[in-house]
């Protein structure tokens, strides 16, 4: 028996030029609001940008952009809505407010279906907002999408940074583009992991500051991006060459 | 409706296959549909009818449906999903991500969620026949 979703996972995402994927090796880095803020300040840039929320069983994405009474559109597959500028999409148009058990292989199943399924408009770029860690999801999107590229978020702890080493040297090993590891949180009293990253030779994006204002922001776009985390993260963008 | 891109996934699929076996002309192509997922099997078929090419001119598509058995891995009842009643927006969600179903069902033995789908899922290819 051939599951027929997997060979179409790739034409479903055809239209889209870049796909950079959003990971670390802990949670509670700030994946999602980096994914989300990124996604919002490269369509202020003019970027026809896409934004996908493949952490079903913990979705944060949509609280952080504050998507409400919106669902995909049904046009042979799904047409993900458009806020902020941005297409998006996420498990949440579907399980709602209820919590979503799902063991690895079911989670990997909701991902191939929607990866499958979800017909993405033409855009310059794609970001994928994954789950933590090395498992089921970092590992479908290795083998099902190509033309990804990795943007790593760790924090100045020891604890996310090792981590994020486990999940760098298996990228590396499978030679998977790495566009840097960025810093979030930073704080002054801690060192900066920024001399550790440029030992495994890997690009060291820069430091988004440890942002007191930042809770306030959730939810409302236009505070979140005068924030000084996203204005940092502008800063590093723009001299950071994504694609 | 989403049929139609699951009709363009077994196509491409079958092409795939097709072409690795080196078949000229498709003269069968077997689908499986998981009960799960409430496919509409008259919007598949006519999907797939207008989504064919050339290669599946006279290709028969035989579609079987598959009740959806499911089993709890705490205490091993089995039953099907048919059996329980859901409304209507969470039988949308399901036909869109059959994994929705975890949201709203339980064991009716033991009442955990934590169970296995063991068939009648999504839709699968069984068999592609044709000739060299």
């Amino acid at each position: 028996m051939v599951d027929p979703r997997i060979s179409s996972i790739n034409e479903s995402l055809k239209e889209i030029r870049n796909i950079i994927t959003v990971v670390s090796g802990k949670g509670g880095v700030g994946k999602s609001l980096v994914a989300s803020t990124l996604a919002l300040t490269l369509a202020k840039k003019n970027y026809k940008v896409g934004l996908f929320d493949l952490d079903f069983t913990s979705p944060s994405t949509h609280i952080i952009l504050n998507i409400q009474g919106l669902q995909p559109k049904e046009e042979k597959g799904i047409v993900p809505p458009k806020v902020h500028d941005v297409s998006y999409m996420s498990i949440i148009f579907y399980s709602g407010q209820y919590s979503l058990p799902l063991r690895a292989a079911d989670a990997s199943n909701a991902l191939i279906e929607l990866l499958s399924i979800t017909r993405w408009e033409q855009q310059d770029v794609l970001i994928l907002d994954m789950p933590p860690g090395i498992s089921d999801a970092t590992l479908d999107i290795i083998r099902f999408v190509k033309r990804i590229q990795f943007f790593i978020v760790t924090t100045p702890s020891q604890l996310a940074y090792a981590t994020v080493e486990k999940l760098l040297d298996l990228l590396s090993e499978l030679r998977m583009p790495i566009i840097g590891i960025l810093e979030n949180m930073k704080r002054t009293s801690l060192p900066s992991i920024e001399a550790q990253v440029e030992q495994k030779a890997i690009r060291f994006l820069g430091d988004l500051p440890f942002d007191e204002k930042i809770e306030e922001a959730i939810g409302n776009t236009e505070v979140l991006l005068d924030t000084a985390f996203a204005r940092k993260l502008e800063e590093i963008v723009s001299k950071t060459p994504l694609f | 409706m989403h049929e139609w891109a699951l009709a363009e996934a077994v196509l491409s699929s079958a092409t795939e296959i097709a072409e690795k076996e080196g078949l000229s002309e498709v003269t069968e192509v077997k689908i499986t549909v998981g009960e799960l997922q409430q496919i509409e099997v008259d919007i598949l078929e006519f999907a797939l009818s207008q989504l064919k090419t050339a290669k599946f001119g006279k290709t028969k598509f035989k579609i079987e449906t598959k009740k959806a058995e499911l089993k709890c891995r705490v205490c091993d009842h089995r039953w099907f999903f048919g059996e329980q009643k859901i409304d209507r927006e969470t039988a949308e969600a399901i036909h869109f991500v059959p994994e929705i179903a975890y949201i709203c069902t339980r064991c009716p033995e033991c009442g955990s969620p934590d169970f296995e789908i063991m068939q009648g899922r999504g839709v699968w290819l069984e068999r592609v026949k044709g000739v060299k």
